[in-house]
């Protein structure tokens, strides 16, 4: 019985690793750039709900700082990483890696190194009881804001124009300008969406986790861990990635090893990448190969 | 499809990438009259919240002390670093040592890179004082002739602790579960904990070993629910114990909590609304001394808000550290070392005065238990808790809660 509530809180876990990951594929799969300053995003959504918090609460926060990130990432992405889409993709690295540190460290600077204060809203409190099965409150509206994030997303990219000319330019960026369309904008709509996805976990995730400068680098090797299962530029092998990843942590604690649950996530990368190099579901992507 | 690349800007970006690489080196002005003495502690990572205490605190003691004059007429100057890992640590301490010529090396709050910094210190017969690791392996198999411990060790927080948790009647016959931190500190504190428990009369119902970057507690805590232990003991480290006091209060379950190590600065972050349970300190804001209360003030006007237990750490390793050379006039560890062994006291904002004892060189002093109010009790976010009166009891010797000669291993060369 225990283990199947090890099962489903993986499923639930894999809620919040789904809200980081899907943002760090996203800004992949278009611009070609390995954002490893998705987690700093993620602190920096975090510390904004705190600062944001005191005055407008946690819906306010939870409203505005994920806006507020997701402006700052247009910024960084027009004056940025504009200049790296056709470059040597290590260059881009570099960056993004120089970036996560400035911006470590700018947060240490700003608001000190020890955690800050921020809990869940009072009227989130409680917990859920169904069966033997506990669960609080305050994660199952985090799971709901994730299913919500797929599902408009998914919706973005599949339904509507705007999303077929991201398809589009993901496949072959040079058709799609001899076609007469600029992606410049959408690049840039890209990165606000991508990197305000990135603020919005850091909102979610403030009242339950530590807030800290370096909370992003905790969570960034998950999450290119889930990118990297569920293949580059998969929607849907992210999603479902981050729901393996979730709960493979839940079982190896399960089975009595926590001390072991990074490791196994990182085996079943090792595994996933020696049988299926591309991922899950990872498609080709022309201008990749 | 990949363009040529600027030579001249692929030049820049590799340089500055290997330049962060290194870090930048301490730039140091040649003063051949000034005590330099090394202040290394991890400014990031897991632990870094406390070492900002740590560094604010050790600013404050040198400025007091160039102040009032410096020490044997002479300006102390302080050469700070990030310690980063146990590598780098022992790095930057060959490094202050060999390079820079400091007179002694005091901080550190991980319990392996004490270690490591312990035998650059050993070798190059320096002295160091460990402010924040509390392993009792550094003071009993890895015990060091040139290596002192302002910071107690832990079987003093686990028998502080512990004399709270027997009156509370949470220890004989009681189920525990414990989440241990997975590194030097927590399996050493751990160690510490089950030989307290089986001297004392309870089982150990579970024990788990966390990751020290790990953030989510839920397995564990549905593990908890299920195992309905009598008392959850938490040997975590570091932001570890900010998210899992979130994450216990978030979940609602209700076992009395106690912790083995302790932080104050992680209770203020976890808030009033989630703190709970009994945990041992080695110093707290609210203690009624007068030399506390000067502390408190002074650190608070400077930083904008009162120290936390590392604060005190490093700002008594500094302060006493200077008294002893005004004592022995003289800077040279060979000196310190034979005057602190020879068991000269020291004021530490307590009770009590305290010293270090000859056979582990570990500080004996007064230690606090500290039990979180309700929340609707707290009067502010920085007075969460209520104090213990110090132990052991003014009647008692300050040694009963340290290692007993049997418990410890050390042998001192």
């Amino acid at each position: 019985m225990l283990f199947v509530q090890h099962l489903l809180n993986g499923l639930l876990a894999g809620a919040y690793y789904l809200l980081i990951a899907l943002g760090l594929s996203l800004i992949f799969s278009l611009g070609g750039i390995v954002n490893l300053a998705h987690g700093a995003f993620y602190a920096i959504g975090a510390y904004l709900a705190v600062s944001i918090g005191g005055t407008l609460g946690f819906t306010g926060a939870a409203l505005l700082s994920p806006v507020i990130v997701g402006l700052l990432g247009v910024v960084i992405e027009r004056l940025l990483f504009r200049r790296f889409y056709k470059a040597d993709p290590s260059l881009s690295l570099l960056l993004t890696f120089g970036l996560a540190m400035v911006a470590e460290q700018a947060l240490r600077m700003i608001y000190g190194a020890p955690p800050l204060t921020w809990s869940i809203p009072p009227e989130l409190r409680g917990q859920v009881f169904i069966g033997d099965f506990v669960y609080p409150r305050y994660r199952l509206l985090i799971l709901a804001v994730a299913v919500a994030c797929v599902a408009a997303l998914w919706f973005l990219l599949q339904r509507t124009p705007f999303g077929r000319v991201v398809r589009a330019g993901v496949q072959n960026p040079d058709m799609v300008g001899a076609l007469g369309i600029s992606l410049e904008p959408y690049m840039a709509a890209i990165a606000f969406l991508g990197i305000g996805l990135a603020g919005l976990a850091g909102v979610m995730l403030a009242p339950i986790f530590a807030i800290h400068p370096a909370m992003g680098a905790e969570i960034i090797t998950s999450a290119f861990v889930v990118v990297v299962i569920g293949g580059l530029g998969s929607f849907w092998g992210v999603v479902l990635a981050a729901v393996v990843v979730g709960v493979t942590k839940g079982v190896v604690t399960a089975a009595g090893y926590p001390q072991y649950s990074e490791a196994a996530i990182y085996l079943l990368m090792l595994l996933v990448l020696l049988l299926r190099p591309r991922g899950l579901f990872g498609e080709r992507i022309q201008r990749f190969e | 499809m990949s363009q040529p690349i600027n030579t001249r800007r692929r030049v820049i970006v590799g340089g500055t990438a290997a330049l962060a690489a290194v870090g930048f080196p301490a730039l140091i002005r040649a003063q051949a009259d000034v005590i330099r003495i090394g202040h290394l502690t991890p400014r990031t990572g897991f632990l870094g919240p406390l070492g900002e205490f740590a560094v604010q605190a050790a600013d404050m003691a040198v400025g007091e002390l160039n102040a009032a004059g410096g020490v044997n007429g002479r300006k102390i100057e302080l050469l700070k670093e990030d310690s980063v890992n146990p590598q780098t640590a022992s790095t930057k301490a060959e490094r202050m040592i060999e390079r820079d010529k400091v007179a002694c090396i005091i901080g550190e709050i991980s319990s392996a890179s004490c270690l490591t910094i312990s035998q650059v210190a050993e070798r190059t017969r320096t002295l160091f004082i460990n402010t924040g690791g509390n392993s009792d392996e550094l003071r009993g198999k890895s015990c060091k002739k040139f290596m002192f411990h302002i910071e107690s060790q832990n079987s003093m927080y686990v028998k502080t602790c512990g004399r709270s948790l027997m009156a509370q009647g949470l220890v004989k016959g009681k189920k525990w579960f414990s989440l241990t931190a997975d590194y030097a500190f927590g399996h050493d504190l751990l160690r510490v904990s089950k030989r307290f428990m089986s001297a004392n009369g309870g089982d150990f119902s579970a024990d788990k070993l966390v990751p020290t970057d790990a953030t989510d507690f839920s397995p564990l805590l549905l593990e908890i629910r299920n195992a309905k232990p009598d008392l959850v003991i938490s040997n975590l480290a570091g932001n570890q114990i900010t998210s899992f006091l979130k994450q216990y209060s978030e979940f609602g379950l209700s076992f009395p909590v106690a912790g083995f190590g302790f932080d104050t600065a992680l209770a203020w972050a976890a808030g009033p609304t989630n703190f709970l349970g009994t945990w041992p300190v080695v110093w707290h804001h609210m203690i009624d001394t007068p030399a506390t209360k000067k502390f408190v003030a002074d650190f608070t006007k400077l930083y904008g808000r009162p120290p936390e237990n590392q604060a005190w750490g490093d700002y008594n390793a500094i302060k006493l550290t200077a008294q002893a050379m005004i004592e022995t006039k003289s800077t040279d560890s060979v000196k310190l070392v034979e005057h602190f062994e020879k068991g000269a006291k020291f004021g530490l904002m307590k009770t009590r005065e305290g010293y270090f004892r000859k056979a582990d060189h570990q500080m004996m002093h007064e230690m606090y238990t500290v039990q979180a109010l309700p929340a609707a009790e707290a009067k502010n976010k920085y007075d969460i808790f209520r104090s213990s009166a110090p132990v052991p009891a003014a009647n008692e010797s300050l040694e009963v809660i340290a290692t007993t000669a049997e418990e410890n291993e050390c042998k001192m060369a």
